[in-house]
């Protein structure tokens, strides 16, 4: 196994060393952890971010596999022990504090403290609304990078960051939602998250433009 | 006229909540900054657009 130090090496041979300190004391949250969260969380271990706050109170189920970041092994364990594991075995060195737990309007404010920046991952609309009206009104020194619209096989490129305020970012095409299109497929999904992982690194990097 | 998701709209004087509800947007499921600041729930009914004023109602589908 490499030392803490060759891991450092060789994250800022690939950041620069300026940005990966950064990115190696910053804290990020992940509010949920399905198609969306489970690969915002995977990007950001393998780019070193040092600390993720996972939240999910789910399980893995067989239906999860196609999009999510686990294993057939991992069916019947709750996402947090999963992830975690998983990202430990790519990141050793990754510090994660994980809640097993639905996030409401009660113990949100409280399990979100800490982060630098938070990403909404959650698959339910009414819970994506809930928390972005929450996090805004409530903790608006926080970056917030949030996700609507990845669902369907329609085109890759309609998949879009954009910079709805100063530190509100929505990813996802906007429009494809569950139920009304062709379910969700794990590229298409992978991508609306790999939106959110570079918008949360280019907050960090301070690039907040899109 | 009101600038509402990029688009001029002729909405001055009608209150926020009025304009949602016309425009068909479901309460439960958006979230709505006005001028760059969020708008709190509550205050979607007591809230009247003006010329000028810049909407973003940001609606949120299922998926993830």
């Amino acid at each position: 196994m490499p030392t803490k130090e060759e891991w450092q090496n060789a994250f800022a041979a690939r950041h620069g060393e300026k940005l990966q300190k950064v990115f190696s004391s910053s804290v990020v949250a992940i509010c949920g952890l399905g198609g969306l969260g489970s690969n915002i969380a995977t990007a950001l271990a393998r780019a070193g971010i040092g600390k993720l706050i996972l939240i999910d109170f789910d399980s893995v189920d067989l239906s999860n596999l196609h999009r999510q970041q686990y294993k057939a092994s991992q069916i019947g364990k709750y996402k947090t022990d999963a992830i975690v594991e998983n990202l430990c075995e790519i990141n050793p060195n990754i510090r994660t504090e994980a809640h097993t737990i639905r996030l409401t309007e009660e113990n949100a404010l409280t399990l979100l403290s800490q982060a630098d920046v938070i990403c909404e991952a959650f698959d339910n609309p009414q819970a994506k609304a809930m928390l972005c009206n929450l996090v805004l009104e409530k903790l608006p020194q926080k970056f917030y990078v949030a996700a609507s619209g990845m669902a369907g096989i329609d085109s890759p490129n309609l998949i879009k960051t954009k910079r709805v305020s100063k530190r509100f970012y929505l990813c996802g095409d906007g429009v494809n939602g569950v139920g009304e299109s062709d379910g969700l497929f794990a590229s298409r999904v992978m991508l609306c998250a790999a939106h959110q992982a570079h918008t949360v690194m280019r907050v960090l990097a301070e690039k907040y433009e899109v | 006229m009101v600038l509402i998701n990029g688009k001029n709209t002729a909405a001055d004087g009608k209150t926020v909540s009025a304009y949602l509800e016309e425009a068909n947007f479901n309460p439960q499921t958006i979230a709505v900054e006005l001028n760059e600041d969020i708008l709190p729930k509550p205050q979607y009914g007591e809230t009247v657009l003006k010329d000028g004023d810049v909407l973003e109602v940001v609606s949120f589908v299922g998926g993830g």
